[in-house]
């Protein structure tokens, strides 16, 4: 008994290690969004809002890369909140683990993102799960503001973002995201379908409207698709 | 909406879907379904973003530095780079391109 709990409390380093070196790798991120962000002609305190207040990464970049696009406010929040409609599945996964209530269960939601509930469900016990999720949660939600921050100082004072080719590094930065996520073929076939939509529709109807439609593709093959 | 609005009300969106998740029953809407049809509409709003961002301008479609910037963008991610590299590459290949033409 005594040696299985020496033995968790020994594996505690690994947790940790994944925990932290998965932080850094998405302060990385956070910096490209804060820099991102302020090209797209948001300010400094909006950006760092939404790192504050959404926390949550493909959201932010699908914000502001609308907003940048010309799209209406409306449908930045909405393509917002459809990106991150996979929190929730997240937390779905997260609260048996977890058992947090009142405000730490709010604490909780906020940190319940890709790498936080990545981190903890490949962990091999409840204890390590939970000791994952909150030291990936709280470490990522640290970097990335203060990264984003620190973009988007520099980002502003770049000037022009097209001669820095920030332009091009938001579209490098969605393909960063998407690439992980096009392992399966129907993932594949998804994307291609997506990319086919957002172009057909971009010369018609108007900004931000081309990437809710490419939702559309996602829905037919998902649930066309037979597990 | 102004933008300040815009920020707010998206944050507030966000923060409700996480918390809905701590929130309903378990087992509620968990299906596989859901679960495959969530984990596509990701795939599909990214890949859009990727061609409104690489090629949208002003409601039309345009070919210019941004996409061999992207071409760029790809093969270092089929080298498995970083991602801060492969942004700062295709930031570096698109402002090259334009300086020199």
């Amino acid at each position: 008994m005594s040696g299985g709990v020496r033995q968790e409390q020994s594996s505690r380093g690994p947790t940790l290690r994944q925990s932290l070196s998965v932080a850094a790798a998405v302060g990385a991120y956070a910096i490209s969004f804060g820099a991102l962000s302020v090209a797209a002609g948001l300010t400094v305190a909006q950006t760092c809002a939404l790192s504050l207040l959404m926390f949550t990464g493909g959201s932010q970049f699908a914000f502001v890369g609308v907003v940048g696009a010309g799209g209406t406010p409306v449908a930045a929040a909405a393509t917002a909140a459809l990106l991150g409609a996979r929190n929730g599945l997240y937390g779905l996964q997260m609260a048996p683990v977890l058992g947090a209530t009142g405000l730490r269960r709010l604490a909780a939601a906020h940190v319940t993102i890709d790498e936080s509930t990545a981190v903890a469900t490949a962990q091999p016990t409840a204890r390590l799960r939970r000791l994952g999720f909150w030291v990936t949660g709280t470490a990522v939600f640290v970097l990335w503001n203060l990264m984003t921050l620190t973009g988007a100082v520099v980002g502003d004072a770049l000037g022009d973002p097209r001669r820095y080719g920030l332009d091009a590094a938001a579209a490098a930065a969605f393909l960063g995201l998407v690439w992980p996520r096009l392992r399966e073929g129907s993932a594949r076939a998804v994307a291609a379908g997506a990319v086919v939509v957002a172009a057909a529709l971009t010369p018609i109807a108007p900004a931000g409207l081309p990437v809710l439609a490419a939702a559309a593709v996602a829905v037919v093959v998902g649930w066309r698709t037979r597990s | 909406m102004t933008g300040w609005t815009a920020v707010l009300v998206a944050c507030a969106l966000c923060f409700a879907l996480k918390l809905a998740g701590y929130l309903v029953p378990e087992g509620f809407l968990a299906g596989e379904r859901v679960r495959r049809i969530a984990a596509l509409i990701t795939v599909a709003l990214l890949s859009a973003l990727v061609v409104v961002q690489a090629l949208g301008e002003d409601g039309s479609l345009t070919v210019d530095a941004r996409v061999p910037a992207l071409g760029v963008a790809a093969v270092a991610l089929w080298l498995r780079a970083p991602f801060i590299v492969v942004v700062v590459l295709a930031a570096l290949t698109a402002a090259g391109l334009r300086a020199a033409t």
